[in-house]
């Protein structure tokens, strides 16, 4: 605009107004074949039949790969599942983010290392984190069985994770530790923008520690609890890692979630047909949610801007 | 009374949040026929380094890290310029499409992962680009774009944009503006940002299990199959899991103050 500026010419009114266009190219170019091309891909895939060993033999059969999942018992354990599994996760963390969250919020020393080692299972790859709550859990040698037992809570060695009716219950408790710290990091900021003064004010007019919580810090985090929540429930619908290491959707299907079914469908049964429908299927659920989510936030006069 | 308020959660939160490393860290260092000794000790009874020996010497854990560190190396490089090329444009531009471009940044990391796996599975065994690099570097650099280009948006929009003008009137190109002026400043966000996809890129598992050949196993993938070859090995596991970790651990510390601003702009926006 200043070098230039004397030209006029329409050559350099076009480089500047395409100046930032240019600039966003080549990641909105990396972006579409990655995922929107996939995406469609996806969509083809979910109408043929299209079994990796079976290269030559991929004919159009419409929606018979959707009518597959509505019949198969398996599809419909794994809703079921992935429901208890996004509802316990997410309020999980919530609740334990939240509480630590306040802690942290005060001034002590230390509170800068205590919030740098609460984030260590961020940066955790998901396989370790199965991997050591999988040792941890062992019945006969990990060490939560032995510290049960040694404290009087438990008197004999417990299946964690070959109980059909535990297995979901005990990954879900691995999703809430490694997710909460973070869950706790972005309450906290929010926490920290809140103007003293409001505080204050509060203190003048003799409002408790509790009703400061209730009346100053809870309204106005909302907006970001709303936010980091809906994230959480998606990107915690779509988890497969520590589920699919630690149990394998096992025993049986007692721990299975739909991705993790679509994954095992795709990865070991080579069935990319069908495991492409029930991907979109899960999508389609997850975009209703988040609709729904979002009109009753409107609803609720929750701003998410 | 506030004090112990205080220190008693905080220790409890930090205990609950470290043990399961301290104790991978204790199962490694303990011989394998303590692990399975019916007379339980919490602290080893002898301290051994044979699994780390072992999972060096007679391991390819050697390849899987080169393998890791390459990939997740030139998946950093890549997303990084790529992604600062778009959030200088969002952050001193305003165009028309650029409320809806930055929309579609933020929703894209929404679709479900498996939903991209598969398909992108099948169109790299077309192209014959499953178990080379390329594969896991075109996908790594799709997930980490569109939180770097919002984390490095809000960097460069903490800085005035007339020092660059001052720039570029004193006979600096657009181009030498950006690099003289604004990524001098704005370099600590860069760097925590590029450490956010080093690591993204370094411990992801999936895509990495669906991707690999046997001699372009990641660290992940390579500690996964360990289960099978290994049985339940889980000295040599844990001595694994050590090596993986303490790497992004020790990146993760040199940048966390900016990282966890860069993380949580959004939080204080909103």
């Amino acid at each position: 605009m200043l070098a230039g500026a004397g030209l006029g010419s329409k050559w350099y009114r076009f480089r500047r107004h395409s100046t930032p266009y240019i600039l966003v190219v080549p990641a909105l170019l990396v972006v579409a074949v990655t995922v929107f091309y996939p995406i469609m891909w996806a969509v083809s895939l979910s109408v043929h039949k299209y079994v990796l060993y079976e290269p030559k033999d991929t004919p159009f059969i419409g929606l018979a790969n959707f009518r597959q999942a509505f019949a198969d018992p398996v599809f419909w354990i794994s809703i079921k599942h992935t429901g208890i599994w996004v509802t316990l996760i997410v309020s999980g963390q919530l609740l334990i983010g939240f509480a630590a969250a306040i802690l942290l919020n005060e001034n002590f020393r230390g509170r800068g290392v205590v919030r740098s080692l609460i984030l260590i299972p961020w940066i955790t790859p998901s396989i370790l984190a199965a991997f050591m709550w999988r040792w941890m859990y062992n019945v006969n040698y990990g060490v939560i069985n032995r510290a049960l037992v040694d404290l009087g809570i438990l008197s004999h060695h417990v299946g964690f994770l070959s109980q059909a009716d535990l297995a979901l219950y005990a990954v879900i408790v691995v999703i809430i530790w490694a997710g909460a710290p973070f869950f706790a990091l972005m309450l906290l900021a929010a926490m920290q923008a809140i103007p003293e003064d409001l505080y204050e004010a509060a203190r003048v007019d003799g409002a408790s520690a509790f009703r400061r919580l209730m009346h100053v810090t809870i309204p106005l985090i909302a907006p970001t609890i709303a936010v980091t929540s809906l994230l959480r429930i998606i990107w915690v619908a779509n988890y497969v890692d520590i589920l699919f290491v630690m149990t394998h959707g096992g025993p049986g299907y007692a721990s299975m979630t739909l991705p993790v079914y679509v994954f095992i469908k795709a990865q070991s049964a080579l069935d990319m047909g069908y495991s492409s429908a029930m991907a979109l299927i899960l999508g389609i659920i997850l975009i209703s949610i988040v609709l729904i989510y979002l009109s009753a936030l409107k609803k609720l006069e929750i701003n998410t801007r | 009374m506030r004090s112990a308020l205080i220190w008693v959660p905080s220790l409890t939160l930090v205990v609950l949040t470290i043990f399961p490393y301290l104790w991978i860290f204790l199962t490694s260092i303990k011989p394998e026929a303590e692990l399975w000794s019916p007379d339980f000790h919490y602290l080893p009874q002898r301290i051994t380094l044979e699994n780390y020996v072992q999972l060096l010497t007679s391991t390819p854990i050697a390849r899987y890290f080169v393998n890791s560190t390459i990939v997740a190396s030139l998946s950093t490089v890549l997303a990084l310029a790529v992604a600062v090329s778009a959030a200088y444009s969002f952050s001193r531009f305003r165009f028309w499409g650029r409320n809806f471009l930055m929309t579609l940044f933020l929703v894209i990391p929404m679709f479900p992962t498996v939903l991209i796996l598969i398909p992108l599975f099948v169109i790299m065994r077309n192209l014959h680009l499953l178990g080379s690099y390329v594969a896991l570097l075109i996908a790594y650099t799709t997930f980490v774009i569109p939180f770097s280009v919002w984390m490095l948006t809000g960097f460069f929009a903490a800085f005035p944009v007339d020092l660059e003008e001052a720039g570029m009137v004193d006979g600096c190109s657009r181009l030498g503006a950006v690099f003289r002026i604004l990524v001098p400043m704005a370099l600590p966000g860069i760097i925590a940002t590029g450490i956010y996809i080093f690591i993204v890129a370094w411990n992801e598992f999936l895509f990495a299990l669906m991707f690999t050949a046997a001699n372009t196993r990641t660290l992940p993938v390579g500690l996964y199959s360990f289960i099978g070859e290994y049985d339940v090995h889980w000295g040599l596991l844990t001595a694994t899991g050590m090596v993986v970790t303490i790497p992004v651990v020790i990146l993760f510390f040199l940048v966390q103050g900016h990282l966890i601003r860069g993380l949580t702009a959004g939080a204080i926006k909103g």
